[in-house]
């Protein structure tokens, strides 16, 4: 259990932290068109403002020793009812540190390439107040100390992510991308609310403090329970299977969403979830092993339907996917994974946001065109695009020195101290991530240009290659940064616990293996498509890439099972209000209407027939009465 | 009287049969002046059996108010709405009469049995007490009408007002046009049809002045105005004698 | 003889009123039972006046005769009245409540 330490110093204004960004939004999204000429810059500031706070912080706090790291800020009590309460209450301990900095670091690069991306978009300054209003969000998930307010930042990021999919609302794709990637995402926060609901009715709170000091007196089936849910929200945000299909449909919106939010951010709040919920995974065994399989799962349906698709955002959303079934299947390992699954995260955060802002380079001089059948041979032609890319694809290849390589291969190992078969799928999974980038910059950057009539490639603007360059440095140096310079696994010991198990074979052994196991991967991926020509129109291929270019039939599964149920439910409620329910109530009216016709013929405006109801009325009394008397 | 002497069962077996026709011949008259008087008869047998009941004050109220008056205000209203209004004897409203007779059949059965279950040994108490209090009937029925009862004997008699009042309203004949005078009368009989003059009396040389004696034209026929309308729908008209006519036209000298 | 013969008597007038009332359809008539059932009503107060030894029921039938009394004169009034405009005593005659 950490203790928190009061909010003193710079600590004080981790409250800004969210303001500047929610005030940024505000002013944005209520100022109207008259902010339309400063308001992109507005955006930039206010995220960069909180970047630079969090770096004053992490100095701050790297000063401190490691036990009074954990600093806690109480706002107001935001609910309280009898028996239950929950608080405007911020924690920022080393874990929440380091997802800030993730946050306002790669957020701020982000909107400064979208200064230059959107520049050409009427409505940028909308999508900048919904950049802003996401990265509120994005941090109020990470800073807050209890569920409650967890769901409010789980359920703002959602938002965004819903407004920012479907940013271009005229294109009927991108609207229905943006309901899909609601509508599955809704279904994880079922879990997420019913997790806290049973947390409520088990602790009696839902605040980080006391569910975790009491978990150890809770049984075991209860914290299954809240596993399980927290999974399953887990899954809906971080597109995990089986609630991954709207990941790739999410690629609709600006390639900046895409980098920002469906590679570094919003995705990895399912990571965060479940390493913050560390106390109740390290004592439900069930619900951490259907983690590991569901990260497993994904690691391999992410890289196989990345390898078959010809968007170059597809297949790096693919590769999302699989990526951070790797960090799921790392924090379902336990203690043993999870300082690993979150250097993962932080890494590629790093290299996957450059590797989306590259390619988004290569669109924007490509006129927008995300057919990689349509690219080829750009190197010469995006010299600063090409070389961040370079540095991106070796970084998550897992190439030494490159950042990927230790975050991923501490995954690994970290596998193999568990078992050895989920070791072995583990490489087997990196091999494959070999195979399908070393496809994509194959079929981008090398071969013959096949490229359009009326396309000219040429290089992007500096205001969106400088965030590249720095994107790219990160995917170079973090990796080592986070494990040499500053010890990550040490930093963050005190939050989620490490601990470390022997394997039988050393960890130089698996990382050559691993190195040899990738390297095989890229060379099948260059034969296929570097040494080859690259046919224009794609082959139909086989069963597998068929099945990889319907992405696992995954929609089709949602189709059967969850769409044509509820249309048929649906249909069948609504046939049933019209018949039975408006035909009891049209009936009850008929049927008083009837009555009442009939009843009125005993009106036929003769007194004598009256009185022969009255003198058949006082019969009646007066039998009621004799016979009332006589019994 | 505590208990029934044989003298009060022979007025009661009497005057109890002959309400009952009374109250039969009631609903079963067609002319409504042979209800009246039937209701009558009933009305004074019931005021014997009030009085074999130690109620002489009430039987004799019940002969002077209901009797007297009562029934002689239905008579006089039954001569200006019409005396030969009768009833047909074909019933309009489907089944009303059968139900009628089951229903109140039904409910006589009900009161005998009811009220005759419950007082099978109740012995009467009398009221020779109750009278002899004050000395007399009349005397304990004033003592409880002005002390117990006073409340509602001063509102009764706010009711008997009430009704004369209500009773004049309602009978009162609003006056639209002005009273015609005895000028306009002549002018409209003049110049309308009809007889301008005095109706005929019963003539020159008429035996009889009978109201249903006719007078006579000069060519001996009878005038069918000196008759009223009334007699002439009954048929009540004295038929003409020939021989006063002979007898009339041989004094005159045999002049026609 | 059971003095409740005269109660006997009492519900037969009652009911032959009854009877009175619903089956002859001139008003007047129909009048005229209604006074036969108040009077049968009036019977019956005198009988158990009689059998309780109070003057209560006598009193009470005297109340009985004043309002009869009045109600017959209002009756009748407006009897009149409704002859003078419709010409004709029929009970079944005034039926606008019809539906």
């Amino acid at each position: 259990m950490i203790e928190l330490m009061p909010a003193e110093g710079v600590f004080s204004l981790i409250w800004l932290l969210i303001a500047l960004p929610l005030f940024g939004a505000a002013v944005l999204l209520l100022g109207g068109r008259r902010t339309n000429s400063w308001g992109p810059y507005l955006g930039v500031l206010t995220v960069v403002g909180s970047a630079v706070l969090a770096v004053l912080m992490l100095v701050a706090m790297m000063g401190h020793p490691a036990e009074e790291r954990s600093v806690g800020q109480s706002l107001f009590t935001w609910v309280f009812a009898d028996g239950f309460q929950a608080d405007m209450a911020f924690q920022l301990d080393q874990l929440s540190m380091v997802f800030v900095l993730l946050i306002t670091i790669v957020g701020s690069l982000i909107h400064i390439y979208s200064i230059g991306y959107m520049s050409h978009d009427a409505d940028k300054r909308k999508f900048f107040g919904y950049l802003n209003l996401f990265v509120a969000a994005m941090l109020l998930l990470v800073l807050a100390n209890n569920y409650l307010l967890l769901y409010v930042g789980w359920e703002g990021v959602g938002l965004a992510s819903y407004l920012l999919i479907g940013f271009w609302q005229i294109k009927p794709t991108a609207a229905a991308a943006a309901k899909k990637a609601f509508i599955i995402n809704r279904v994880g926060d079922v879990g997420l609310s019913l997790a806290i609901m049973v947390m409520f009715v088990t602790f009696g709170s839902v605040s980080f403090s006391d569910v975790f000091g009491q978990a150890a007196e809770a049984s075991e089936g209860t914290l299954t329970a809240i596993g399980l849910l927290l999974l399953l929200a887990a899954c809906g945000k971080s597109a995990q299977f089986p609630l991954q299909a709207w990941l790739l449909d999410a690629m609709e919106g600006p390639t900046p969403v895409s980098a920002l939010i469906h590679a570094a951010t919003m995705v990895t709040a399912g990571v965060y979830l479940i390493v913050r919920s560390n106390a109740v995974f390290d004592r439900a065994v069930w619900a951490a092993g259907a983690v590991v399989l569901i990260g497993l799962i994904t690691i391999f349906m992410g890289a196989i339907i990345g390898s078959a698709k010809d968007d170059i955002k597809k297949s790096l959303a693919g590769s999302t996917m699989s990526q951070i079934g790797y960090m799921i299947f790392a924090a379902g390992l336990g203690p043993i994974g999870y300082v690993f699954a979150i250097f993962h995260l932080l890494t590629h955060g790093v290299f996957k946001a450059g590797l989306f802002l590259g390619a988004g380079s290569v669109m924007h001089g490509m006129k927008d065109n995300v057919n990689m059948r349509r690219y080829g041979a750009l190197r010469g032609l995006m010299i600063i695009t090409f070389v961040t890319f370079m540095a991106g694809y070796l970084a998550i290849m897992g190439i030494p020195p490159f950042a990927g390589f230790w975050s991923k291969d501490e995954i690994i190992h970290a596998a193999f101290e568990r078992s050895w078969v989920i070791g072995a799928a583990a490489i087997l999974g990196a091999g494959i991530t070999g195979f399908y980038m070393t496809r994509m910059i194959a079929m981008t950057f090398f071969g013959k240009a096949r490229w359009e009539d009326d396309v000219h490639p040429h290089e992007s603007p500096a205001v969106m290659t400088i965030p590249l360059v720095i994107l790219a440095i990160g995917s170079t140096f973090l990796g080592m940064a986070l494990l040499f310079w500053g010890n990550i696994e040490t930093w963050l010991e005190p939050v989620v616990g490490f601990a470390s198990n022997p394997t039988q074979l050393s960890s130089t052994t698996l990382m050559a293996i691993t190195l040899v196991v990738v390297l095989i991967g890229a060379f099948i991926g260059w034969r296929q498509y570097g040494a080859k020509p690259v046919p224009v129109d794609a082959p139909s291929g086989n069963w597998l890439t068929r099945a990889a270019r319907r992405d696992l039939y995954g929609d089709l599964v949602n189709e059967v099972v969850v769409v044509r149920p509820s249309f048929t439910l649906a249909r069948w409620l609504t046939w049933f209000d019209s018949s039975w329910i408006d035909g009891f109530v049209n009936g009850s009216a008929a049927f008083v209407g009837g009555a009442s016709g009939r009843l009125r013929r005993t009106q036929s405006g003769f007194a004598r027939s009256y009185a022969l109801s009255m003198l058949g009325g006082a019969v009646l009394i007066v039998a009621a009465l004799v016979l009332v008397r006589l019994s | 009287m505590t208990e029934v002497n044989l003298g009060e069962e022979i007025v009661f077996w009497f005057s109890g049969g002959l309400a009952v026709l009374g109250a039969l011949g009631l609903i079963l008259s067609r002319k409504a002046v042979h209800s009246a008087l039937w209701v009558a008869l009933t009305m004074i047998n019931l005021a014997v059996l009030y009085v074999a009941n130690s109620a002489p004050f009430l039987g004799m109220v019940q002969v002077v108010v209901y009797t007297g008056a009562v029934m002689m205000l239905f008579l006089f209203v039954l001569m200006v709405v019409g005396v030969d209004s009768s009833d047909s004897l074909i019933e309009t409203l489907k089944g009303q009469r059968l139900v009628a007779i089951v229903l109140a059949v039904g409910l006589a059965i009900l009161l005998v049995a009811g009220i005759g279950a419950g007082l099978t040994d109740v012995v009467p108490v009398g009221l020779d007490e109750a009278n002899g209090v004050d000395g007399g009937n009349v005397q304990g029925i004033a003592r409880l009408l002005f002390t117990d009862y006073l409340v509602a004997f001063e509102v009764t008699s706010a009711l008997l007002i009430t009704a004369a009042l209500g009773a004049m309203v309602l009978a009162h004949r609003e006056r639209w046009l002005p009273r015609a005078s005895q000028e306009e009368l002549s002018k409209a009989r003049f110049i309308g049809a009809g007889h301008p003059g005095n109706l005929p009396s019963s003539g020159t040389y008429a035996r009889h002045n009978a109201v249903d004696t006719p007078a006579l034209l000069p060519d001996g026929s009878p005038s069918a105005q000196s008759i009223p309308g009334p007699l002439v729908a009954r048929g009540d008209v004295r038929p003409v004698d020939h021989h006063e006519v002979e007898q009339i036209e041989s004094l005159g000298g045999g002049s026609k | 003889m059971n003095p409740a013969n005269y109660i006997i008597l009492s519900a037969i007038l009652f009911s032959l009123g009854a009877i009175g009332v619903l089956v002859r359809r001139n008003a007047i008539i129909v009048f005229m039972s209604v006074e036969l059932m108040l009077n049968a009503a009036n019977l019956a107060f005198v009988a158990f006046a009689r059998m309780n030894g109070n003057l209560d029921g006598q009193v009470a039938a005297f109340f009985v005769m004043v309002v009869a009394a009045a109600e017959v004169v209002v009756g009748l009034a407006i009897i009149v009245t409704i002859f003078r405009s419709r010409r004709s005593a029929s009970i079944d005659e005034p039926n606008l409540l019809k539906y």
